[in-house]
């Protein structure tokens, strides 16, 4: 790995993205305005909000890093310039990390944004630190950019990039505890919970928002988050082939 | 550069290169040296395996028989990785960037000077086109902001497949005066065509068919054995001398 190339290549992500601005306005935009709407949907049921708000905080990083990772990967993939990256003495981790920078500097600032509009306006109790909402809020975002990176090796087009979100983010949002709290799920499924990573980003916002101070629980699921998303990239990295058939 | 030239060893040594794809064979076998220096031209039809040889020379073609030796070591070794250049047929650039901003990067990854950019935008004729966004230039552009990310770090070996296609005759000649030049400095291209006039401005000529190769020659001692005035005829005189019924 070195470090030059690793950020001559995040800076080269950003700046695709710089040339994109309806990219960005989406990537920014769309969390926050889909977190108000939930907010008056549940207008009439106190209370309500201040449970699905913080799990939502965790769940909207890693969709939106997964779905633009996942497209963006495969882009290089079908536009031939990973096949010239490769040739070049770039290292895999280098291209892994490149876009792990400039992906989490967009999910630090859309965490940022939709965190400060969940606790300001829209007032949802934080009982816990609000650095540790933004640190859960990245994580889930750096994990959701290494599912996307993985899933890009096995999407030949663009429309199966597009149909690994139902695919592989679906069921961890179905079993997360958003919808039923993960104890009353049938076992199997509780078991399957307990695999699916998106539920320790939920359980992690769950915990912050109900108790005060740094609780070891939190970090324990935020080191789950972590090790999902290094295994994730390492299996990753196994997918960047420099000989292809 | 070191080993560069290590021994007797020509730039290019390909022997018994086979590539099998989905069952089927794509080389039988090829054998051929690329001598240092020279510009050497890879001529055949559409579909004849000319990508594939070339992609077995960078390093990035699963390969099932054989042996590719590049400036005298494997193909695709990592020592090789700032010392060959290499064009794929369709352009492989960021199109949502600017023209600048793609050399700008692929020059940090390669470690080239600072002005290397500008070097090659001016050899490849797009100076003014720096700023333009790659996606909204045209096809032939867009082709050549592919090649300048080649020519970056002046590479010692060039494998540039098909790269004059779809360009004017004007544009088409200025390349060759370029490869024509980069070879006098000593680089070794392996240029790819499908267009045969483009033939006698190399300085030897693979011709390939069917994943074979047909010839391995100068353009002119090509002419002599064959006996024919342009590389189309020689070409086809080949195929026709070819044992009929041989295998595909």
């Amino acid at each position: 790995m070195n470090l030059r190339r690793t950020l001559a290549t995040a800076g080269r992500v950003l700046g695709q993205l710089r040339h994109d601005p309806r990219t960005i306005a989406m990537l920014l935009v769309v969390p926050c305005v889909l977190l108000t709407l939930l907010k008056y949907m549940f207008d009439g049921q106190p209370g309500a909000f201040d449970r699905i708000g913080p799990a939502l905080l965790g769940i909207f990083p890693l969709l939106v890093m997964f779905l633009v990772t996942s497209v963006a990967m495969l882009r290089e993939r079908t536009s031939g310039t990973l096949e010239r990256l490769l040739t070049m003495p770039l290292g895999r981790l280098d291209l892994l990390l490149g876009y792990g920078l400039a992906f989490g500097a967009v999910a630090l600032v859309q965490a940022a944004l939709a965190s400060a509009l969940a606790i300001g306006p829209l007032g949802v109790h934080v009982a816990g630190p609000t650095w540790l909402i933004f640190a859960v809020a990245v994580g889930d975002g750096l994990l959701g950019m290494a599912l996307g990176l993985l899933v890009s090796a096995f999407a030949a087009t663009e429309f199966q990039a597009v149909q690994f979100l139902p695919a592989v983010l679906l069921p961890q949002l179905l079993l997360c505890g958003l919808f039923v709290p993960r104890d009353s799920m049938a076992t199997a499924l509780r078991w399957a919970s307990d695999v699916l990573p998106l539920s320790y980003a939920v359980d992690a916002m769950n915990r912050l928002t109900g108790t005060p101070g740094v609780g070891g629980a939190v970090l324990a699921d935020l080191a789950v988050l972590v090790g999902a998303t290094l295994l994730a990239l390492g299996l990753g990295a196994a997918t960047l082939r420099r000989r292809t058939a | 550069m070191m080993n560069s030239r290590a021994g007797d060893e020509p730039a290019i040594r390909v022997t018994g290169l086979t590539v099998r794809r989905g069952g089927r064979t794509v080389l039988h076998g090829l054998d051929l040296d690329v001598p240092h220096g020279s510009i050497t031209g890879l001529l055949g039809p559409s579909g004849c395996g000319k990508s594939t040889l070339l992609r077995s020379v960078v390093g990035v073609q699963r390969t099932s028989g054989g042996e590719v030796r590049v400036l005298g070591a494997p193909a695709g070794s990592a020592g090789l990785r700032h010392r060959v250049g290499y064009v794929t047929q369709a352009p492989s650039v960021y199109g949502d960037l600017t023209v600048a901003e793609n050399l700008r990067y692929f020059a940090a990854v390669l470690g080239a000077p600072a002005g290397d950019p500008a070097r090659v935008i001016a050899q490849v004729g797009l100076a003014g086109h720096e700023q333009d966004l790659t996606a909204r230039l045209s096809g032939g552009q867009r082709a050549r902001v592919s090649l300048a990310a080649a020519l970056l770090g002046a590479p010692e070996l060039l494998i540039l497949d098909e790269p004059t296609v779809g360009l004017d005759p004007v544009l088409r000649q200025d390349l060759w005066q370029l490869f024509r030049s980069l070879a006098d400095q000593g680089a070794t291209l392996l240029v790819s065509s499908h267009v045969m006039d483009e033939a006698t401005r190399c300085d030897r000529l693979l011709l390939m068919r069917d994943g074979r190769l047909l010839a391995h020659d100068t353009p002119a001692e090509l002419l002599r054995a064959t006996g024919t005035a342009d590389i189309d005829a020689a070409f086809l005189h080949l195929v026709q001398a070819e044992p009929v019924g041989s295998p595909r």
